[in-house]
């Protein structure tokens, strides 16, 4: 039997077909994937890493539903200008409670791993109003309505839950004041904001949105993008330590 | 007659099952409707209320009207099932324009921001997935169904398995189109490229692709030919891995039945690597595998020709399905991807130039003897130079895979151009010549006119070559802004500046995808004429004969 009539097992039994298809799709995505998994190297021990505040994450789902990932990366790669132009490169550790990771594909829009703190919170403000206000040759949309539209927490100690649920360090205790929590880090010197800084530390608590009587979506928004990249203090990080 | 009348009547377990599934789907969306935790996805479940109550009543009726017995052969040929191959050959031109439409629009978006209108639903960040998606899933997708249970029947000649599961399959397949694309615009989204949509309707295509699957399985199980052609080996390991893949990308647990919003189980960069491991082989499997089944049916048809090489067949086959698998690191070069996992991706990328080259050349060589027909018939042209846009990009993208050209490249509109080439060039083009073939077969009626797909040819060709172009130039000229310094050694450009630069080649880009649009505009009506003309095909042997 030559070695090409015996292809007829394939192409006689479709059974046999699928099951062979099934074998020969596998192999390269459990070799890339599943080491990802047990290597202790994937994920470079760093401190400073902890989750995002329910406010941050409330702000992130915003970003997460309007699609800002398709024009903004979150990677800052290890190349001369990158890190020049935007800072230190990322590390694997500073996504790794992203659900889902927003690293983007695309820089229609600057890098925003490390837009934290760059500019004020009234920048952001007018930004997102009208991008063309402070920044001439923009393309951005408009996200004017953000300002205008109060934020919808009624659920999201419920996030909180499932994300812990996921390997996420929540505690039930943030869990538990997650509402509270939301509050108190979109206002003006809460009484809370000190509690708060100790369940999720170096954590911005102001008023973000230059209106203190709502919390709107712009508060959670402009509370994620102030502590993007913002976590892990590259003054005490070792990167020889993390060579992979 | 008099036997047919006395013979009961009685409905069978698919048509009382699946009308009680429908119930229960229709009981549990009104639940859902009224506790929902948006309005958003009220609307949505009540949507599914709508569709799985009209698909009761579908069930129902279609119970009193057939026949006693649907024959699977007649007159000693096969009963073929054609119904749901034409709503899905309909339904892809439909939703092509529509996306296309969408593209357009967003390219117009970039190049002209206030056109964004200050409205939520229209922002480019909404419409870009709906684009996206509109012309992979809607138009692709339609394509990819209509043409693998056309082709499966012919080339198995065996009636389709199931009477419900087929129409199940093109009908719930578009619902999940609608449920996604009104999503987008609702802000119902998971942002994780090419698989935005949210657990529920991830849930409801699960269960559309598992039936499309066995329908498709199973006609092949029925199948009066002993061997299984080429084609069907393209489509089945296009099914299978998208199932693969499908489950693997979306596993995810919903913050509550009632809420639409849901958490990815993986994150940070293992959630990168599934997403890409995904992604690319979203373009490897949907927009390549399955194309390239219908190059293996349509191309030989077409020309009147055999398939240029069985052992190629074989080899290209295999050898494109294991490698492609592993190309999708080369999304993450430079990444916090660890390092081994991204020269993985990139040494199989470059070897994957290989099994792509090959199946080109048995795509094209099958003109063999019959190259003058290309001068003659515009619709085997367009299918020959959608295989040498696949050529073309499927070297590119190796060469995007390497990763000192990565690191210009990556973050740039050169990917934009690269992934139009394949879709315009490879995917459009191959889609166009299938649908210029299959709706004259499928309605029995002459092309109306070959003229208009000459037409058609040139309009879009030069409205790709305008976009890739333009792509390419922008591509590579903000990749080299973003790392020219000064003689001083500071940055030469702050990043606006380089936005700026991009406006002259967003513009013609634009008009690119406006000659695209108005080319496929121009098929539209064709095949409108195509299926409403009064004359009859010539007799149907002469076009209608199988494959082999």
């Amino acid at each position: 039997m030559s070695f090409w009539s015996r292809h007829a097992i394939f192409e006689k039994n479709s059974i046999v077909l699928v099951i062979g298809i099934l074998i020969v799709i596998a192999i390269g995505g459990l070799v890339e994937i599943v080491p990802l998994f047990y290597l202790k190297n994937t994920i470079e021990k760093v401190d400073g890493v902890r989750p995002y505040t329910p406010l941050e994450l409330a702000g992130r789902n915003i970003y997460v539903r309007e699609g800002c990932y398709l024009c903004h990366s979150q990677m800052i790669r290890p190349l001369r200008d990158e890190v020049e132009r935007y800072g230190h490169y990322s590390l694997a550790a500073e996504s790794m409670y992203d659900k889902p990771f927003q690293w983007g594909s695309k820089r229609t829009g600057p890098d925003l791993a490390r837009v934290g703190g760059k500019y004020s919170d009234d920048w952001h403000r007018d930004h997102l109003k009208n991008p063309r206000l402070v920044v001439p040759g923009s393309v951005m949309p408009d996200y004017s309505w953000l300002a205008d539209t109060d934020l919808d927490f009624a659920h999201i100690a419920q996030d909180l839950k499932v994300q812990a649920l996921l390997g996420v360090p929540y505690t039930p205790d943030m869990v538990a004041k997650a509402d509270a929590d939301v509050v108190a880090q979109a206002t003006n010197d809460s009484p809370e904001a000190a509690d708060l800084i100790k369940r999720y530390p170096k954590t911005n608590a102001r008023d973000f949105d230059g209106n203190p009587t709502r919390i709107t979506e712009a508060d959670a928004l402009i509370a994620y993008l102030q502590m993007l990249g913002t976590q892990v203090d590259f003054k005490l990080y070792d990167d020889k330590a993390n060579i992979r | 007659m008099a036997n047919l009348l006395t013979a009961r009547k009685t409905m069978t377990i698919g048509e009382g099952g699946s009308a009680l599934a429908f119930v229960g789907l229709a009981l549990l969306s009104i639940v859902v409707a009224a506790k929902a935790y948006t309005p958003e996805f009220a609307f949505h479940a009540y949507l599914f209320t709508a569709a799985s109550t009209a698909a009761v009543f579908a069930i129902i009726n279609r119970y009193y009207e057939r026949p006693i017995e649907t024959p699977l052969t007649v007159d000693g040929k096969p009963n073929y099932n054609m119904g749901p191959v034409k709503f899905a050959s309909v339904a892809a031109v439909f939703w092509g324009i529509a996306g296309f439409t969408v593209g357009l629009y967003i390219a117009l978006e970039l190049a002209f921001p206030f056109l964004n209108l200050d409205l939520p639903w229209i922002t480019f960040g909404r419409l870009r997935p709906l684009h996206t998606s509109a012309v992979i899933f809607a138009f692709g997708g339609n394509v990819l169904i209509a043409t693998s249970l056309y082709v499966v029947q012919r080339t198995c000649r065996a009636r389709l398995v199931g009477e419900i599961a087929p129409w199940f399959v093109v009908l719930g397949y578009n619902f999940f189109i609608v449920i996604a694309g009104t999503g987008y615009l609702l802000g119902i989204t998971q942002s994780k490229e090419y698989a935005e949509p949210e657990w529920y309707s991830d849930l409801f295509l699960t269960v559309v692709w598992v039936v499309y699957f066995l329908v498709y399985l199973g006609t092949i199980m029925r199948r009066t030919e002993p061997h299984i052609y080429v084609a069907n080996w393209f489509y089945l390991a296009f099914i299978v891995t998208i199932a693969v893949l499908h489950l693997g990308n979306n596993a995810s647990v919903p913050v509550s039945l009632f809420s639409p919003k849901s958490y990815i189980v993986w994150s940070g960069v293992q959630d990168a690597m599934v997403q890409w491991w995904y992604g690319h082989n979203a373009v490897g499997f949907f927009l390549t595998a399955g194309f390239l089944g219908i190059m293996y049916y349509f191309i030989p048809k077409r020309a009147d020709r055999p398939v240029y090489s069985y052992r190629l067949s074989i080899i290209h086959f295999w050898s494109l399905i294991f490698l492609y698998i592993w190309a999708g690191p080369h999304h993450l070069h430079y990444t916090a991807l660890p390092d081994w996992a991204q020269t993985l991706g990139m040494t199989f990328s470059i070897m994957l130039w290989m099994p792509s080259w090959g199946g080109m050349i048995n795509g094209i060589m099958t003109l063999s003897g019959a190259w003058d027909k290309l001068r003659t018939d515009p619709v085997l042209r367009m299918m020959v130079v959608s295989v040498a846009f696949y050529g073309m990009s499927t070297f590119e993208g190796p060469m995007m895979s390497v990763k000192i050209v990565n690191s210009l490249s990556h973050y740039t509109d050169w990917t934009i151009g690269h992934v139009h080439s394949g879709a315009l060039g490879w995917v459009g083009y191959i889609s166009f010549g299938a649908l210029y073939c299959l709706i004259p077969w499928l309605w029995n009626r002459p092309l109306y006119s070959l003229k208009l797909v000459n037409w058609h040819f040139w309009i879009s060709t030069i409205g790709i070559v305008l976009y890739i172009s333009a792509m390419w130039v922008s591509g590579i000229l903000q990749g080299l802004m973003w790392r020219a310094y000064t003689s001083l050694g500071f940055l030469e450009y702050s990043f606006v500046e380089t936005v700026e630069a991009m406006h002259p080649f967003y513009v013609i880009r634009a008009l690119g995808g406006l000659l695209f649009l108005a080319g496929a505009l121009l098929m539209a009506f064709n095949l409108w004429k195509t299926v409403n003309s009064a004359v009859s095909a010539a007799p149907a042997g002469l076009r209608l004969a199988p494959a082999e």
